[in-house]
């Protein structure tokens, strides 16, 4: 009998911490874009634009992948084509005026290398991606070494 | 024989005799203006019916390009982009001068039959038929100089200054070169087909 009480007791209890921990959150939710009322539809944040067009962008530490400089609407990568590669492959990239993928591109995991782009890197955008308009989120003070800015 | 032919006069051969014969009955002037008036009605209804096959609609009311080539045309900028200014299936598959659109429209009997036949009635025959069939666009587009995209995108008339790097130079040398528009940009509206026959350092595989 006392056993029963007892659970009882705090499933009741527990309940109640539920509700009561609900309440107090509900009123907003604090993220790093900043506070949006729960019950409130939140405007929507500002489109961002991808850059159109633009000169290579330097690399900002050694192993980093280097960022798309320009816009990749409906650029396909898929097993029937790969879009990217029209422009950047070892064959394309002279009449583009291409960056040419780079020859880590060629091996596999065990550093063999393959006649053609490795299977572990014919999905550029898994690394390279495009930039936005945006401010960063966050503030850092990040600088890369004077071996790379060449600063 | 000979004789007996001309006496048993099919139907055929009796109103080939009766358009020998020069009218009695009527006026040169009633028969010019009847000829003139049922050739507007013929030239007008002739005309209107092949603009009816020049329409979006119609083009989609055929599965096979709704839910393909359709669907696909959709994702892309000729159907929906920033001014709302739209190129159709015909204002790119179908010539805008007379004499090149009745020539496409008879070659579009190989369609109808096609469509009889049920060549391409899944997602899977069509699949399968893509790379030829868009070859053939290809190959069409190489041959008039890319006379359709023309009809918006003119050399003439592009200022390089708007354009990004990268489209500046490629349209540049592409001027110099006597490139058209379909050796690039191949895909624009519809997905590719295996681009392995095309370019195989440009696909995933071997070589």
């Amino acid at each position: 009998m006392i056993n029963k009480l007892s659970i009882i007791a705090s499933i009741t209890l527990g309940v109640l911490a539920v509700t009561t921990s609900l309440q107090t959150h509900s009123a907003e939710v604090e993220s790093l874009r900043g506070a949006s009322e729960l019950d409130r539809n939140s405007s929507a944040p500002e489109h961002k634009r991808y850059a159109k067009d633009g000169r290579p962008i330097a690399r900002d530490y050694v192993q980093q992948p280097p960022l798309i400089p320009h816009k990749i609407d409906n650029y396909r990568i898929n097993l029937k084509s790969n879009k990217c590669l029209s422009c950047h492959s070892w064959k394309n990239y002279r009449e583009a005026g291409a960056t040419k993928i780079s020859q880590t591109h060629f091996e596999d995991r065990d550093k063999h290398v393959l006649a053609n782009v490795s299977a572990r890197r014919y999905f550029c955008t898994q690394c390279h991606v495009p930039q936005v308009n945006a401010p960063a989120l966050v503030e850092n003070e990040f600088e890369p070494i004077t071996a790379i800015s060449g600063e | 024989m000979n004789s007996n032919k001309s006496t048993e006069c099919n139907i055929i051969c009796r109103l080939w005799e009766k358009l020998k014969k020069p009218s009695l009955r009527y006026s040169l002037g009633a028969l010019l203006a009847v000829g003139f008036v049922a050739g507007i009605i013929f030239w007008g209804g002739f005309n209107t019916a092949m603009e009816m096959t020049n329409t979006e609609e119609f083009c989609i009311s055929c599965h096979e390009m709704r839910d393909n080539v359709y669907e696909e045309y959709k994702q892309t900028i000729h159907y929906t982009n920033r001014t709302g200014v739209r190129a159709t299936c015909p204002d790119c598959h179908v010539p805008k001068e007379w004499q090149h659109k009745i020539v496409r429209k008879i070659k579009a009997s190989n369609e109808l039959l096609h469509k009889a036949l049920g060549t391409i009635d899944t997602r899977e025959k069509f699949e399968a038929k893509r790379l030829e069939l868009a070859g053939n666009v290809w190959k069409a587009m190489k041959k008039t100089d890319s006379r359709e995209c023309r009809n918006c995108h003119d050399f003439e008339f592009m200022d390089f200054g708007e354009q990004g790097r990268r489209a500046v130079s490629q349209h540049s040398t592409a001027l110099d070169e006597d490139k058209t528009c379909i050796d690039c940009h191949k895909g624009i509206a519809h997905e590719l087909p295996d681009m392995h026959s095309i370019d195989p350092t440009g696909v995933i595989g071997s070589n």
